[in-house]
């Protein structure tokens, strides 16, 4: 086949889009979706890596802001959760061997995210508005800075991105416990409970033990879920009470930022926040490094009771290490700080520790294996938090916090190093994995290319967070603008990194563009010509 | 008491350190787990002493910080704690209104920063000639922020917001307006 036949059709015309299941199609648009949203993310992160080096005279202070604001938002919810959504509403039936609940409300999902995240990400690029992430109080009511109709456009993608996870925590629930039609009776209660570790936790005071009712990546899954939900709560919480802002000065009357406690709402919005970052995120990366360990050697886990315990006790942890969050917040009571701030925190060595080294073992005991994509690419995602973790666990130290908050240390090291690196290197290792099981045996266009992409990736990830983390221990804050080019060595260095992570980026994408062609691009989305609910096509 | 940027030194190093271990460590592992010789089995002992060691590192951490860093136990303790002077700033409209143009400090006193905001979450910071930050803090409306710091050599310091307060929080820089005597 020559260029422009791979181009249209796919290596050696292998991808069928036509012979996919709805349940294929349905995972393979939450890749889709959420790589081009990594790409979004990528492009901004780049403009303001340039920014960083030297102010764009194009680009105003308020877009940058925006950008800012956007970037961090496309990446989690526009990219991570497309992907780890896709994927967990695949892995939850195909481990429990049974359908998934509702394939209509999955797509839903889907286009929920999709649409969402263009809502507010097209908001913030047309109005600038820029109150970042933490929406600190009460900056994202300042309408002296900020457009009302933007930030109320913004707030309501941010919105129905948080309705799509419902659709998913719902999806997931049903799925785990419901009983498929013509199927015998299930016992709903006791999955939930298995999948919770209720059982387990049951289990520590009964004599005669209790199975477990499902596998152990179904219980990650399950309990990182818990923290999904109670973060799109939150999230949707917040702005609700944003959005009664928002309408009040669209109607003419302005409501007194002063009725709303500025340390309250922080901590409030901090437990929702961390129940992304120190909960779902390490609960789902530990349960995946599991199962593609299980996966990739066909063994059992080591120690896997104690791989279980160790996901529970994280599912608690998340809920309680917010007010690291607050360690330079002086009016924050000091028993908070040392208490969730520090010791709670520190529980999160532990678990990442165990979960690492869990992997690790499991890989181990089933030399000499094969150094595939998916075992590079989880080595990598291994390497990431075992780099990043001990970070965050040495700025969430009241001594360390205070030399180190808001510097570009915290997300550079610890932040980027943890997604980019952690993160993403994981979700790389499945979609390897998965690839050749959700396209029907699509072949891989070329494995020179799988190498670039992780070679780059994985240098650029671990450079950059190295630089900006340079510059963080010389003060260089990071949420603010050097005009003055005070760091520009260490950024220029970012910044090379980054250029590393899109030249990663575009190696990947073009590969699996010419593996399953733009013919089947285009065909994941068109409606699936069966309507069965099986996960693959019959004799797969 | 131990400057600021002695404990990032000692923080470099010792992250350095683990950077380094923890890639060489991988990349043997990478190397090795492709291979067939030597032992697969992992005896149960190794993974409790991680498990004891983790508890042990995570726990000591603090405890050798608020041992070694002075700052931490003044912080801690600075309703107790006695200031030589203190400084009360206010911050409004994305600016800093100091209580005098300069604000003069005597090498070795106990310096109180009281710093109240009327309208949004702003941060506070000491930073050096070089750039290199002293200390910060958040400064939330509607509640006290208060930091104590012990300067214990001469110096000029610029106070800049240390928290995005939106785009017109980037200007929010006075350069040069502490200084420490002998």
């Amino acid at each position: 086949m020559n260029f422009i036949q791979t181009f249209m059709d796919g290596e050696e015309g292998l991808f069928k889009p036509n012979s996919l299941t709805p349940m294929q199609k349905m995972i393979l648009r939450f890749v889709v979706v959420g790589l081009v949203y990594y790409l979004f993310a990528l492009v901004e992160g780049m403009l303001m890596r340039v920014y960083q080096v030297t102010p764009i005279a194009a680009i105003p202070p308020d877009q940058y802001f925006g950008m800012l604001t956007a970037h961090p938002l496309v990446g989690i919810f526009g990219s991570t959760y497309s992907i780890v959504f896709g994927a967990f509403l695949f892995l939850v039936p195909f481990l429990m061997s049974k359908p998934l609940w509702s394939i209509k409300l999955a797509n839903w999902t889907c286009g929920l995210i999709a649409v969402g995240t263009f809502t507010f990400w097209f908001a913030g690029f047309l109005t600038h508005y820029a109150p970042l992430y933490t929406l600190y109080w009460p900056l994202p009511a300042d309408f002296t800075q900020f457009s009302v109709w933007g930030g109320t456009f913004f707030i309501l993608g941010i919105a129905l991105i948080m309705v799509g996870t419902v659709f998913f925590v719902l999806n997931i629930f049903r799925t785990i416990a419901y009983t498929p039609e013509g199927w015998e009776k299930q016992d709903g209660k006791g999955l939930l409970a298995s999948a919770l570790g209720l059982s387990g936790l049951k289990n520590l005071f009964r004599k005669n033990k209790k199975e477990h009712m499902v596998s152990l990546p179904v219980a990650a899954i399950a309990r990182g879920t818990v923290d999904t939900a109670l973060n799109a709560g939150i999230i949707l919480f917040t702005g609700v009470l944003i959005l009664i802002y928002m309408i009040a000065e669209i109607a003419g009357s302005s409501l007194k930022h002063s009725s709303i406690d500025a340390l309250l709402y922080k901590n409030w919005f901090w437990w929702g926040l961390d129940l992304i970052a120190d909960g779902l995120v390490l609960i789902f990366v530990a349960g995946t490094w599991y199962l593609l360990a299980t996966l990739i050697t066909g063994k059992k886990l080591f120690m896997e009771n104690w791989a279980r315990a160790a996901l529970f006790v994280e599912m608690v942890v998340s809920w309680t290490v917010w007010s690291h969050h607050l360690m330079s917040d002086q009016a924050q009571p000091g028993i908070l700080k040392i208490l969730s701030g520090e010791m709670v925190t520190a529980f999160e060595l532990i678990t990442q520790g165990l979960a690492f080294f869990i992997t690790l073992i499991t890989l181990w005991s089933a030399r000499p294996l094969k150094m595939t994509n998916p075992l590079k690419f989880l080595l990598g995602g291994l390497l990431g938090f075992a780099l990043a973790v001990p970070a965050g666990i040495m700025q969430a130290d009241l001594g360390l916090n205070r030399i180190l908050h808001n510097t570009q240390w915290i997300v550079g090291p610890h932040v980027h190093v943890a997604i980019l690196v952690g993160l993403t290197m994981t979700l790389y290792s499945a979609i390897y994995f998965l690839f050749p099981i959700v396209t029907n045996n699509a072949k891989l266009y070329s494995q020179k290319l799988a190498n670039v992409h992780f070679w780059a990736h994985l240098l650029g990830g671990i450079g950059m967070g190295a630089f900006m983390g340079m510059a963080g221990l010389k003060g260089m804050l990071r949420r603010t603008i050097y005009f003055d080019g005070e760091y520009s060595l260490y950024m220029i260095l970012a910044a090379l990194s980054g250029t590393l992570l899109l030249l990663a980026f575009l190696a990947f994408f073009f590969n699996i563009v010419m593996s399953v062609g733009l013919k089947g691009v285009i065909g994941i989305f068109m409606p699936a010509k069966s309507n069965t609910k099986d996960l693959l096509p019959a004799g797969k | 008491m131990v400057d600021s940027n002695t404990v990032l030194l000692g923080q470099t190093f010792a992250y350095t350190f683990y950077v380094l271990a923890i890639m060489l460590l991988m990349g043997w592992f990478a190397y090795n787990v492709t291979k067939s010789e030597g032992s697969k089995e992992i005896k149960p002992a190794l993974f409790y002493s991680l498990v004891g060691f983790l508890i042990l590192l995570g726990v000591s951490l603090h405890i050798v910080t608020h041992e070694t860093i002075p700052w931490k136990p003044m912080d801690l303790n600075r309703a107790d704690i006695k200031a030589d002077k203190t400084f009360d700033i206010t911050v409004a409209d994305h600016k800093f209104i100091l209580p005098s143009e300069k604000m003069i400090i005597n090498t070795n006193d106990k310096v109180m920063f009281n710093v109240t905001s009327k309208d949004l979450t702003y941060g506070f910071g000491l930073f050096r000639e070089d750039n290199t930050m002293m200390f910060q803090m958040q400064v939330l409306p509607g509640h006290n922020n208060d930091i104590l710091w012990h300067f214990d050599r001469p110096g000029v310091y610029t106070i800049r917001s240390t928290e995005y307060s939106g785009p017109k929080g980037i200007g929010m820089i006075e350069k040069n307006v502490v200084e420490v005597i002998d």
